[in-house]
């Protein structure tokens, strides 16, 4: 209740200090306008917005899961084998070089206009973060918890599955905490460089018409967005991969 | 309110008496509780009967002499009590016979009676419980299993459970557990690996004193026949279980006559005391000798 109270009091301080740079600088409408035009904009044009935000969120949500999935496996994966890590990981700390911003020009080139170039550019820019974190957790598996598994005779394969992975779903559980504030970014990019549709694209345009009210309306769903997005991760990580966390039971 | 620490054992007593005549253990009805007793189609190499152990030679620690060089026998099927101060590398040679020598190496030999390779044979217990903060107390017992792609037996492990006094517990998490419940899962877990080999460095350590002497009765008659090595700071432990006490010092280790009768001995036997007594005025003069250095 508190956090509540706290949370709310800070978004009232933030609109009045919004509101106070509008009046006390005297901005035109066009440059910056006031939350309560913004306010005005985002009910007005709710249809329309809401149109464009699914788009976005169904982006945004399969490149989470997917690249959930992808860098997953892919940390399991070099985790088991040595061989993949000498030829990979080099590849991948690579990558990490490249703007992931630059590859959007390509990748809309090569997947086209539609919401698959987006989902790939959400899930490149998070690809990385997971398969990192949730690799890091996975090398680093306490040692006398793998002396124990040698003890009782245990096969690598039994021992990934049934201690170094759960052991390390809390570091998968950072890596996707970090996604779910970046694909969102990745989205966003993938429509600036070629859609027709998403918030992305609906922004740029109300930017090109000085219809700055409108972008700021589609910002702001696109921020509550994320922090629901981030929110929603975080509970879901609590609840399943932090600390005392039953799923290898299941397993 | 029930009792909440109440454990569904017999008395000491009860549990002397039982462990004098051949009546088989009640609680593994079909669980011989020696390995000999096993039906010979059942004996691969994880069943045979248990050996002694042959250890000789030092173990070094990045260059420096960390103990040794020792000789020593640890006899089949008997348990033996390792005691000593702390440091001077009780649990490096449980490791070592438990094959993970992983940062000391060891010159010398360590040999199984029957030349058979340990891997495989031996089950540890390690100083700290190494509870997977994930499973429940019950998955936890039946991690081995687990990791052997066995199926796990929840039956056995229910019974284990019981006799460790942790049947109401067995679905909380190692977090909701007291330290000394926390110790007797992971000797549950223990006692279900079911090796002829038996390594145990300090298993009682974070018992009160009733819980401890019921869990010594209970672990000498679960892991009877199988050659037991335990490490331990209590002579009076060493004094209740040891068929052969050893102590280390930097010198090297030396052996301590256990008490004639037959472990687990009462704990206000006349000789057991006395045992208790010589051995601590033994350790209290090598912890000396390490002051006055
Ligand atoms: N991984 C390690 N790195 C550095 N030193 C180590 C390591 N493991 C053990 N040692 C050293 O080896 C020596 C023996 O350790 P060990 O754990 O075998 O002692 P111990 O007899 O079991 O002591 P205690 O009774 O306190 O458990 C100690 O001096 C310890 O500092
Ligand atoms: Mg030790």
């Amino acid at each position: 209740m508190k956090k509540a109270a706290s949370l709310f009091a800070s978004a009232l301080f933030a609109v009045l200090l919004w509101q106070a740079v509008v009046t006390l600088g005297a901005l035109p409408r066009f440059i910056l306008p006031g939350p309560v035009l913004v306010a005005e904009t985002l009910w007005k044009s709710r249809a329309l917005i809401a149109e464009h935000a699914v788009i976005t969120i169904a982006e945004v949500l399969i490149g989470l899961m997917l690249g959930a999935l992808l860098g997953g496996l892919s940390a399991i994966g070099l985790a088991t084998s040595p061989v993949a890590r000498t030829l990979i990981r080099p590849m991948m700390v690579f990558s990490q070089a490249i703007p992931v911003f630059a590859l959007a020009p390509v990748l809309t080139l090569w997947l086209g206009y539609g919401l698959s170039s987006k989902i790939f550019m959400a899930l490149l820019i998070i690809y990385f973060p997971v398969t990192s974190a949730f690799f890091d957790a996975l090398m680093r598996t306490p040692a006398p918890w793998l002396d124990l598994a040698r003890v009782m005779g245990a096969h690598p394969r039994r021992i990934m599955w049934h201690i170094r992975v759960p052991a390390a779903l809390p570091g998968f559980a950072s890596g996707l905490r970090l996604a779910a504030v970046y694909a969102p970014i990745g989205a966003i990019i993938g429509e600036w460089v070629g859609a027709s549709k998403g918030l992305g694209y609906l922004m740029l345009l109300a930017n090109g018409r000085a219809k700055i009210d409108l972008m700021f309306a589609s910002l702001i769903v696109l921020a509550i967005f994320t922090l629901l997005l981030h929110a929603g991760v975080d509970r879901f990580c609590r609840h399943y991969l932090d600390g005392k966390s039953r799923t290898a039971k299941a397993i | 309110m029930p009792t909440r620490h109440a454990l569904p054992l017999q008395s000491y007593d009860n549990a002397r008496k039982r462990h004098g005549n051949t009546t088989p253990a009640t609680l593994f009805d079909d669980l011989p509780v020696s390995a000999f007793h096993r039906p010979a189609q059942d004996w691969g190499i994880y069943m045979t009967p248990a050996p002694s152990l042959l250890i000789s030679g030092s173990a070094w620690f990045d260059g420096t002499l960390l103990f040794g060089p020792l000789q020593l026998t640890i006899g089949a099927g008997k348990w033996t009590c390792l005691l000593g101060p702390s440091g001077v590398g009780k649990t490096t040679l449980l490791r070592l016979v438990a094959g993970l020598d992983a940062v000391t190496r060891f010159d010398g030999h360590l040999n199984a009676s029957d030349d058979l390779p340990l891997a495989g044979r031996t089950a540890l217990m390690a100083q700290s419980d190494l509870l997977m903060p994930w499973l429940n107390v019950t998955d936890n017992v039946l991690l081995g299993a687990r990791l052997r792609g066995k199926t796990p037996d929840h039956a056995r492990a229910a019974r284990v459970l019981g006799r460790v006094g942790l049947s109401d517990h067995t679905r909380k998490t190692p977090d909701a557990l007291s330290g000394g419940q926390r110790q007797r899962v992971a000797l549950a877990r223990t006692l279900m690996e079911d090796r002829p080999i038996v390594l145990l460095d300090e298993p009682f350590s974070a018992l009160d004193a009733r819980t401890r002497s019921q869990m010594q009765d209970l672990t000498v008659e679960l892991l009877s026949g199988r050659t037991v090595l335990m490490v331990t700071h209590d002579p009076a432990e060493a004094a209740r279980l040891a068929d052969t006490i050893l102590i280390m010092t930097e010198t090297g280790i030396s052996s301590f006559p256990p008490p004639p009768s037959p472990a687990p001995r009462a704990v206000d036997d006349g000789e057991t005391l006395k045992t208790q007594g010589q051995l601590l005025a033994l350790l209290r003069q090598t912890t000396q000798q390490d002051e006055s250095v």
